[in-house]
């Protein structure tokens, strides 16, 4: 006779599954054209909204989107957290700012890091701008732009934030 | 109970690999189809929305959220997701008729299972402490179901080619179809083995696509002014998930499924099988009892092309469409999911 | 139109970081069977088992309701599997009765799990998809800007959020089953917990657990059980899309827009006066002013101002308590977390919620949340019929 042996309580059982992941159509224009460095989105054909990033339809509506339109790289912050907590799979060292962010020209927010300023001051309403890394590292992936940095513009009102046209707030 | 009817489907083509299209591009065209057919403009026009789908087709959690981006849903609508075929998004949607809660349905599924090698995905589905870490992939499951179907003489290979065969022939009428052709049984029996006693031909192809209903109250029916077919029974059953303790040459839940739905309650004109083995079709007509005059799968059924989370509402979306178009007058539809059969849903529909 | 349906059977596990000691079938079964005891019925007396539960990646299994339908009693029967996100636990429960109030079914067991210790949820959360930028940063990373945004908003004070942490898990140490047992929090302690995601504090999310809730739900004719029925007096459930151009995320429509409907089933034109308590989905700490607000308790940019004065805490003896059971801050088991505000709704009207009993409590409101708040589904249930 064996000695009784504790309960399994864990048994360990990995699952690898491979997938060969698509963007999609509208998001692969996106990304084609981030790769040249620039930013785009598409124009609602029913509402005129522009959505970064692309995704083909305009949720509100339930349209086909297809005209692209180019984004300025600047543009401010709609809102925004600092991050202390270490997020599995994610290589940021806390604690890091992440914004939502809307460019100029465009009437929706994405989210990406702010960088180069004091924790403390960042805002609502904030003018910031991307800093793209070096034009060879590009590749299909928001990662080209490095962090979004302040800008030193006036801030833009609550009201006002994602109505910006593309030339921001020159015009 | 409340009288309830389909009244507009579309589904897209069966193709193996829907390249870059993501989920919102392969809903919208079968949404902006149906939305055509009645002169609806969006989602907004009907009382309740409900889709199906799987998450790990694509490997993304929240697969579905995103094809709420699909439907104008602004203002807010009343919208709920199964994760499973749309056929039983369809269940769901007729219940909330039946309560009164809406007058009106679309109901749409999609499945983009190229991303991933879909019997192995599958899988996973398994009871995961015993089944699933033996990786034990869903054509192999269905292999040893065929087995069994053979070695008790209830069919034979020659059986199982005569389905294909009848599938790619009539898989030639339907332009949605991924595999179609004219194959003589004896050339299809000359192929080899791929899961013995399964040949590359005997399991359905993996599809991409998307397909999208919109069911509604017989009064709302004629309001729209549409044609329409009248859902007169659905049910469902499922059984244990494990193929040893079910005895895999009938399916019980079928029949449950049938008695309940009353398929037998008169004549069945056209029947659309979810059959992705061929030796299923057998099985499953044997099943739902039905008469050597009903047309089985008369456009292919899924070896002709199966799209995963859509193929069961597809099937009723098939039958739909005969009826409207003067093909029949009273046609069953049924759906399945899970390993080798193991639950079922049966639909019977008929001519206004 | 719809018929009359009941909660006659609730039952919950104990809620834990991390059940060993149960499968997932195990952990399914604690919570049915109790469920199935309490409405005095077996197997055998249920028409069909509708199931929910998040993402399958949460554990790891395909569409775990094939290899459930077994330890569920479901041979022979309808199963169906729902999945909408978060707030899945509350839509779970609304298509289960939906097989009631349609006249389908006469009676049907329903039941949402989360077994995330079997998986990571935030790795299920946060997988690294290619061509996005890698800055997933939980759920909280999504909400904290959208808080921030309240914040500014209404002007309320910073310490809000801390005393709802607090309300909270005072509440769940009258709760056997919740999850973190903190009789004696202080607003200082959680005032000195780590921010994890500015403006949220450690003590201000909620925890991750294991846990499985179940309810049985039968028709007028079909009352089983020694307690007292909580009459099902309104359901609804909304969605929009998670952005879209001019989207209020502090406040959405979708919310709204599902509560007024159910109201209007209910027959309530005051939510503060009308209900006794309320379970809402609160996971972190600010999300009771802003539901408050978005649920019509509290006219807009006042919510905090309810919970400033102690109206929403059973200690302080507040007109309009919410969350007595402690709520998500105590207990997330992600898919069941929406269906137990809707269990203990259904224990506070038929008196059965124990020491976080609300006193003659009648009418009740249940809801729950997901998605990039963009999924709502509510119900309300009464000890009498209406």
């Amino acid at each position: 006779m064996s000695e009784p042996q504790a309960d399994v309580t864990v048994v360990k059982s990995p699952v690898y599954l491979k997938y060969r992941f698509t963007a999609g159509s509208a998001p692969a224009r996106f990304l084609g054209r981030l790769k040249e460095g620039v930013l785009t989105g598409q124009r609602c054909p029913r509402c005129s909204n522009v959505y970064i990033p692309a995704r083909g339809s305009c949720p509100a509506c339930g349209v086909p989107t297809e005209k692209e339109v180019v984004l300025s790289d600047k543009g401010t912050v709609q809102s925004f957290t600092i991050v202390s907590i270490p997020i599995p799979g994610n290589p940021i060292e806390p604690p890091y700012i992440v914004a939502n962010i809307v460019p100029d020209g465009a009437n929706i927010s994405f989210i990406h890091l702010l960088s180069e300023c004091v924790n403390e001051e960042v805002h609502i309403g904030q003018r910031v701008q991307a800093l793209w890394k070096p034009a060879a590292e590009w590749g299909y992936s928001m990662d080209n732009i490095r962090y979004f940095r302040p800008l030193d513009e006036p801030d833009v009102a609550v009201d006002r934030i994602g109505k910006l046209p593309v030339t921001g707030l020159e015009s | 109970m409340r009288e309830i009817a389909v009244v507009a489907y579309s589904q897209s083509p069966c193709v193996a690999d829907a390249g870059a299209t993501n989920e919102v591009e392969l809903i919208m065209p079968q949404l902006q189809a149906v939305y055509s057919q009645l002169g609806l403009a969006s989602a907004q026009d009907v009382d309740f929305v409900c889709s199906g789908s799987c998450d790990y087709l694509q490997g993304a959690a929240f697969a579905f959220v995103a094809g709420v981006d699909a439907l104008g849903a602004v203002p807010p609508i009343k919208e709920s997701h199964v994760e499973m075929d749309a056929a039983w998004a369809l269940y769901e949607a007729i219940l909330k008729i039946r309560m009164g809660h809406a007058d009106s349905a679309l109901i749409y599924g999609f499945g983009k299972s190229s991303p991933g090698e879909l019997p192995i995905v599958l899988s996973q589905r398994l009871d995961p402490y015993y089944l699933a870490p033996l990786w034990l992939d869903t054509v192999s499951l269905a292999a040893l179901q065929a087995r069994l179907l053979l070695e008790q003489g209830l069919l034979t290979e020659h059986d199982m080619a005569a389905v294909v065969a009848r599938s790619r022939h009539n898989a030639l009428a339907n332009p949605l179809a991924q595999l179609a052709g004219e194959f003589s049984v004896e050339e299809l029996l000359a192929e080899e083995h791929f899961v013995a006693p399964l040949r590359r031909a005997d399991c359905s192809p993996v599809s991409d696509g998307a397909a999208a209903m919109v069911i509604a109250t017989v009064e709302q029916a004629r309001a729209w002014g549409a044609p329409y077919a009248r859902i007169t029974g659905i049910d469902h059953r499922i059984e244990n998930h494990n193929p040893c303790l079910r005895d895999l040459t009938d399916s019980v839940s079928t029949r449950q499924a049938a008695a309940a739905a009353g398929v037998h309650r008169g004549p069945v004109d056209v029947a659309e099988v979810y059959a992705p083995f061929s030796h299923q079709e057998i099985l499953l007509s044997r099943a739902l009892e039905l008469a050597p005059e009903t047309l089985v799968n008369p456009g292919g059924g899924v070896l002709a092309g199966n799209l995963m989370m859509a193929s069961g509402l597809a099937r009723v979306g098939e039958v739909f469409r005969r009826i409207i178009n003067g093909e029949a007058g009273r046609g069953v539809a049924h759906a399945t999911s899970g390993p080798c059969l193991q639950h079922n849903l049966v639909a019977v529909l008929e001519g206004a | 139109m719809a018929e009359l349906a009941a909660v006659v059977g609730i039952g919950q596990t104990r809620y834990k970081t991390r059940r060993t000691d149960v499968s997932i079938a195990g952990l399914l079964r604690e919570a049915v069977d109790r469920a199935l005891a309490d409405a005095d019925v077996t197997f055998d007396d249920i028409d069909a088992v509708i199931i929910g539960k998040a993402p399958d990646m949460f554990e790891g299994v395909v569409m775990p309701e094939s290899y459930l339908a077994d330890a569920l009693g479901a041979m022979g029967k309808p199963m169906l599997r729902v999945h909408t996100a978060g707030s899945v636990g509350g839509s779970t429960a609304i298509v289960a009765a939906s097989h009631v109030q349609s006249g389908t079914f006469k009676r049907v067991l329903t039941v949402t799990f989360e077994k995330q210790s079997e998986s990571n949820a935030m790795w299920a959360l946060s997988t690294p998809q290619p061509f996005s930028v890698h800055l997933n940063a939980g759920a909280g990373g999504y909400f904290a800007p959208i808080i921030r945004e309240y914040i500014r908003r209404s002007g309320a004070p910073g310490d809000i959020g801390i005393k709802v942490a607090v309300k909270d898990r005072r509440h769940g140490a009258r709760n056997p089953l919740a999850h973190l047992q903190l009789p004696d929090i202080t607003e200082q302690e959680v005032r000195d917990s780590m921010m994890l995601w500015d403006p949220l504090r450690f003590l201000e999310a909620c925890p991750s657990s294991d846990g499985a809730c179940a309810m049985v739900i039968a028709a007028e004719d079909s009352i089983t059980g020694s307690k007292p029925p909580a009459w099902i007096r309104g359901v609804a459930m909304r969605s929009e899309p998670t952005m879209y151009a001019g989207r209020e995320e502090v406040n959405p429509q979708a919310g709204r827009d599902c509560a007024a409907d159910v109201y209007a089933q209910a027959g309530i034109t005051n939510p503060r006066k009308d209900l006794d308590c309320a379970e809402i989905y609160v996971p972190f700490s600010w999300y009771e002013p802003m539901w408050l607000e978005n649920l019509g308790f509290a006219p807009e940019g006042e919510g905090w101002k309810l919970t400033q004065e102690g109206a929403t805490s059973l200690d302080a003896g507040g007109d309009i308590p919410w969350n007595c059971s402690g709520g998500v801050l105590c207990s997330n088991p992600i898919g069941a977390s929406g269906m137990i505000r809707f269990a203990e709704a259904a224990r506070q009207v038929r008196g059965d919620a124990g020491a976080h009993q609300v006193e003659g409590a009648r009418l009740a409101m249940g809801h729950a949340y997901g998605g990039g708040a963009q999924f709502f589904a509510m119900w309300i249930v009464g000890a009498d019929k209406g």
